[in-house]
């Protein structure tokens, strides 16, 4: 192999650098728009399974703008706040104000039925990483209609089962109230929830601290909520 | 020269069996664990890596009498890593389910052993041509296996192939369970053990003499 100068290598290097960064900055831009698009379609396509509703990602932007009527950002007390998409509001950037200032983003279906459901989004953690989820309220703002939770990097067959059906169907017709207006939340039973306990669901075996990380952040997620559900119920 | 003479073919092929990658020269064997669990994730990961070692492979031979020596690391690593990159951008864009469930994996190809292998043994002193086939062939033999084993662990472990349901619900119903083991990455390895133990005692040369 040649033995090349200094100067050479210099050359090389920062030849190389930039050709390469050109490259990679072409790429990312021109691909921005396809995966921009996908995180979207990923977004509808788990706010309409959470009110029950499936889709494809060919579908889903159709149903959601056929389902979901509208969608508005209020603030603690529960009241609209202008100015701001419910749709692109970043709950994580949310998540790092102080609860009394955090923006609460609110979807609102219209059901086959003809009835409303009410979707908040969730986000908490999980064992390994971020867990994440909508879930779904009956007009009475208590009675919950559908949930769906998704999660980063879950342990496989134990936590990350927080992401079927199995897990997620027994949340429906739970509440989140009791008398009326004391918020309860609803608890993640290690062990299995009791009969007909309406605030509580069974955990998943081998999956206590994902179970326990989603009963939390239903907790802290849901009670920003209290005076808007308060308020708006019918 | 041609274009595929038996040296040049011995280059694609070697890697599938005798020169195996995974099996023989036991690398790549961490993602081969965490990506294994659905057949789609395979073959995507596979596409990937095959891309990643054929191109790259083709790249630092065609800049070979032109990398200086001392820092020939880092271009090679540099190369690699922008190769990484693009496949990770377009699978975002392109396949954005097999994108998440293979998450930090398609990064992590920067540091499969065999790429920066195959560069270093291979591409630094061969001509273009081969070492895009040594690329090919390598990146063929380590998606092989991948799909060898992603089929076993999503047929047995979830009942599926490519997400379609293949047993049959009467299985189900007459009491066969989804073996549970089969999503663990543990599994992947003793398939790999597995895998590893058919082709020695097919191939009778890969048993080391005594």
């Amino acid at each position: 192999m040649k033995n090349f100068s200094n100067t050479y290598i210099f050359i090389f290097s920062a030849v190389m650098v930039v050709l390469v960064a050109l490259l990679l900055s072409t790429a990312a831009m021109n691909l921005k728009p396809y995966q921009d698009k996908n995180i979207e379609v990923e977004k509808k396509q788990n706010i309409l399974a959470s009110v029950k509703i499936s889709s494809t990602p060919d579908n889903a932007v159709e149903l959601y703008a056929k389902y979901i009527t509208s969608s508005f950002v209020v603030n603690n007390n529960g009241e609209k706040v202008d100015g701001l998409d419910a749709f692109t509001l970043d709950i994580k950037n949310e998540q790092s104000k102080p609860a009394k200032e955090r923006m609460l983003p609110v979807f609102i279906a219209s059901l086959e039925n003809g009835s409303n459901a009410y979707v908040a989004p969730l986000r908490g953690k999980g064992l390994w990483g971020p867990i994440w989820g909508y879930m779904s309220f009956l007009p009475d703002m208590n009675t919950v209609y559908g949930a769906v939770f998704d999660h980063q990097g879950e342990t496989p067959g134990l936590g990350a089962e927080i992401a079927t059906k199995s897990f997620q169907q027994p949340f429906e017709g739970k509440q989140i109230f009791e008398n009326s207006d004391q918020f309860v939340s609803i608890k993640v039973h290690k062990g299995g929830a009791k009969e007909g306990d309406i605030h509580g669901v069974d955990a998943i075996s081998g999956g206590t601290i994902t179970s326990k990380g989603l009963e939390a952040m239903l907790d802290s997620c849901l009670i920003l909520y209290k005076p808007f559900f308060i308020q708006n119920r019918q | 020269m041609s274009i595929f003479s038996s040296k040049n073919v011995k280059l694609l092929s070697g890697p599938l069996n005798l020169q195996n990658p995974v099996t023989v020269q036991i690398l790549g064997i961490c993602s081969a664990l965490a990506v294994t669990v659905k057949l789609k994730n395979a073959i995507v990961m596979g596409l990937s890596v095959i891309v990643v070692t054929a191109i790259s492979n083709l790249v630092i031979s065609m800049l070979r009498n032109y990398i200086p020596s001392r820092i020939r690391i880092i271009v090679q690593l540099v190369i690699v890593a922008t190769m990484v990159i693009l496949v990770d951008q377009v699978l975002k864009a392109f396949v954005y389910d097999v994108s998440k469930q293979l998450s930090v994996y398609v990064g992590l190809i920067i540091t499969n052993c065999i790429i920066m292998g195959r560069l270093e043994a291979f591409a630094m002193g061969n001509k273009p041509w081969p070492s895009f086939l040594d690329g090919l062939g390598n990146g063929a033999g380590y998606a092989m296996i991948l799909i060898i084993i992603a089929f076993f662990r999503e047929l047995f472990g979830s009942g599926t192939l490519m997400g379609f349901q293949i047993m049959p619900k009467a299985f189900y119903e007459a009491g066969y369970v989804n073996n549970g083991m089969m999503i663990m990455p543990a599994m992947a390895l003793i398939l790999v053990g597995c895998i590893i133990w058919f082709q020695r005692s097919y191939n009778k040369e890969l048993i080391e003499k005594e």
